[in-house]
């Protein structure tokens, strides 16, 4: 067990493309750090840095206070878990665990014991003797688990393990990984596309684009304070509404429809203004409004989704599914719930209240009376 | 380019042995995959052509082998007389048959075991090469491309008495090499050139085989273990075996029957104490000493030898084979 400290990490490929750009983070003894983003992002890449498996162009990787550059993969502390589970075809599952042992010349009494310990943990002690290619998926996936496990690693590296396993296993697995990983306390470095299975597993979550690190954070802080466009698109589901407005004084236009925010805002006059689906709730008579022209609904039974148009933009409320539907519905947001992002740079904007909790206190007073009478 | 060359066959081998072994595959997957046909006749019809050339070309005269070798055969085919099993006690008896025999195990063992390591060793290193792999295969693979006659006349000249720089080489060494008059010297400059013909065959089946390799097992490997060599032996060679028996099969075959070539050229009016191998000792005695009953013998001798040896491969090395 070991901190990994990754600082200004490059990967530049011979034809002078950069896959990842000056990329630094720190993970601490024992957290779980999920790499996340769209294909092409460079997150595997850098797995397969810290795993040595790919040369690194520029910077340093640290795991425990040793500096890993020129470390042969074998000596590094580490334990990978391969998406399509990389098992040795030719050996048993037993042997499959055993290898990396045998190779270091751990003793065998220990050997047997610690296999034996993770087989009994990954309830995988039945398959022992099998071959890979007589085991499901899912076993293989625990045997791949099994074989990291009984290393002992200071580090164990995940490249999106469960891509391969159908979706019911895939969230069972999960969990099992979370509960192990607790269990273990290894450090932990978890690559997926799946946002959802970032959010879930993650201490911390480092969201890649392009290369480059768009935002670290808590599941929850990158839900909540999503520092640009493209984390508030890529993280949760249904992705965070994204229109277009513009700002004058303290109302905002969307098109033809306005809000009011209550009070002025210290921005430019273009920007783009993220909306989560749950935010939006009816209005109420009286209470400003947006129109949304109703298109079609998807019923996920715990809420409803409805998507619709405003003024030519698409957005989708989450909505409960008591609330009747009509054709156009009014709807209403608390304007402390809202993001705004630079129109050019994506980047977040600073909200223009007075932080999050006082802002909602000081929020207009129509609001807050409306939310006490619902 | 290499593996779409090479993995046919690779594959529809491991697919005509493989299923040997699937037992556990349940009886109603092979059955839905059978092909109904409309007439009882039709599946034979289409056998037909497959199983009319192996008729006519191994099983006919397989069958004539045996039936000769009982008779003594006048030399003019005038007429036969039956002997029995005085032909194969003739041959069985000879010592000159007897030392060919142990020439031909040796030769076989030394030609297969070098072609296939020297094959191996060139296809681990071209795979691993990065920079430049296309140009360093190709090259490689290049040779392939040449008539093996061409090629074997060109290793033939290697060792030409006048202008081979072999025998130069060996005589910078003070070796003076003499293919053709001296016994060993014949067997070394023969077993060289069978060799060395037969290395691209090995080296593009090695190749697509290491390609068929998933690099995340590999990958799994190196951080599983650190040195390459134990890598090799312990995860790269044992994924191979299949790729590696069949070229097992195929190279002895090779050094048994199709290196007749190479013996030919090296051999004929040479000085009459050549090694030779038992293929050309058939030919020999068949086609240049007229003893068509003996020739027979011996050809039938050679077809049980293949037979056990081709049984013993299966049985006892495809056991450790591993199939995906």
């Amino acid at each position: 067990m070991a901190a990994i400290n990754i600082t200004n990490v490059s990967k530049i490929y011979s034809g002078g493309v950069e896959a990842v750009k000056s990329v630094s983070i720190d993970i601490a003894d024992g957290e779980f750090i999920v790499l996340v983003g769209p294909s092409g992002c460079g997150k595997s890449t850098l797995l397969r840095m810290v795993a040595g498996l790919e040369a690194i162009s520029k910077g340093t990787v640290e795991i425990g206070d040793r500096v890993i550059n020129d470390v042969e993969p074998a000596e590094r502390d580490i334990a990978m878990v391969f998406q399509n589970y990389a098992l040795y075809p030719h050996m048993t599952v037993y042997n499959n665990l055993a290898y990396g042992l045998k190779n270091r010349g751990t003793p065998k009494a220990e050997i047997e014991a610690r296999v034996a310990e993770a087989a009994r943990m990954l309830e995988i002690e039945q398959y022992l003797t099998r071959k890979p290619r007589a085991l499901s998926g899912g076993q293989r996936q625990r045997v791949a688990m099994g074989r990291a496990i009984v290393r002992k690693p200071a580090a164990f590296l995940f490249d999106e393990p469960l891509s391969n396993l159908d979706a019911k296993l895939r969230v069972s697995m999960r969990g099992e990984i979370k509960q192990l990983q607790k269990r273990l306390g290894t450090t932990s470095l978890y690559v997926t596309h799946d946002q959802l299975e970032a959010m879930t597993l993650a201490d911390r979550l480092v969201v890649l684009n392009g290369g480059q690190i768009e935002q670290i954070g808590r599941p929850l802080d990158v839900y909540h304070t999503p520092a640009s466009i493209f984390v508030a698109s890529f993280i949760g589901s249904p992705a965070m509404n994204l229109l277009r407005g513009t700002r004058e004084g303290n109302l905002l236009h969307f098109g033809s429809q306005v809000l009011d925010l209550g009070r002025a805002a210290a921005f430019p006059g273009q920007i783009t203004v993220g909306i989560r689906a749950e935010d939006l709730r009816i209005a109420t008579s009286g209470e400003q409004a947006l129109t949304l022209k109703v298109e079609y609904i998807e019923e996920l039974g715990a809420q409803r989704l409805v998507h619709g148009m405003i003024d030519g933009k698409k957005l989708t409320a989450s909505l409960s599914p008591e609330i009747e539907i009509d054709e156009t519905m009014a709807l209403t947001i608390a304007p402390e719930r809202l993001h705004f992002f630079d129109a050019d740079t994506g980047k977040r904007l600073d909200q223009p209240f007075a932080g999050a909790e006082s802002g909602r206190m000081s929020a207009p007073a129509n609001v807050i009376k409306l939310e006490t009478a619902l | 380019m290499s593996a779409t060359l090479a993995a046919p066959a690779a594959v529809g081998f491991s697919r005509i042995f493989g299923p040997r072994k699937s037992v556990n595959k349940p009886p109603e997957e092979t059955d839905a995959k059978r092909v109904q046909f409309n007439s009882r006749l039709l599946p034979y019809l289409f056998l037909a052509p497959q199983m009319a050339i192996i008729f006519v070309f191994f099983y006919w005269p397989s069958v004539q082998a045996i039936h000769s070798s009982f008779y003594l055969e006048d030399p003019f085919g005038f007429g036969s007389t039956f002997v029995g099993l005085a032909n194969y006690t003739d041959v069985l008896k000879s010592g000159e048959y007897l030392g060919i025999a142990r020439f031909t195990a040796v030769f076989t063992a030394l030609v297969t075991f070098f072609s296939l390591a020297i094959g191996l060793l060139l296809a681990v290193k071209a795979d691993g090469v990065i920079r430049g792999n296309a140009t360093y295969k190709t090259l490689l693979i290049w040779v392939y491309a040449i008539a093996p006659p061409v090629a074997g006349l060109m290793g033939m000249m290697m060792f030409d008495q006048h202008i081979g720089p072999l025998v130069r080489f060996a005589a910078f060494f003070g070796w003076d090499l003499k293919v053709g008059l001296d016994y060993t010297d014949t067997a070394f400059a023969m077993i060289v050139v069978s060799v060395w013909k037969q290395i691209p065959y090995n080296f593009i089946f090695f190749l697509s085989g290491l390609q068929g390799i998933p690099v995340s097992v590999r990958e799994a490997a190196l951080m599983d273990c650190r040195s390459g060599f134990r890598r090799f032996w312990t995860v790269i060679l044992p994924l191979l075996a299949p790729t590696a028996f069949f070229l097992l099969i195929i190279n002895t075959t090779y050094a048994l029957f199709d290196t007749f070539g190479v013996i030919d050229v090296m051999v004929k009016d040479k000085a009459a104490n050549n090694p030779i191998t038992l293929v050309y000792k058939v030919y020999m005695d068949g086609f240049r000493g007229n003893d068509l009953g003996g020739s027979s013998a011996q050809s039938v001798i050679l077809m049980i030898i293949v037979f056990v040896l081709t049984i013993f491969q299966f049985r006892f090395i495809e056991r450790r084979v591993h199939y995906n």
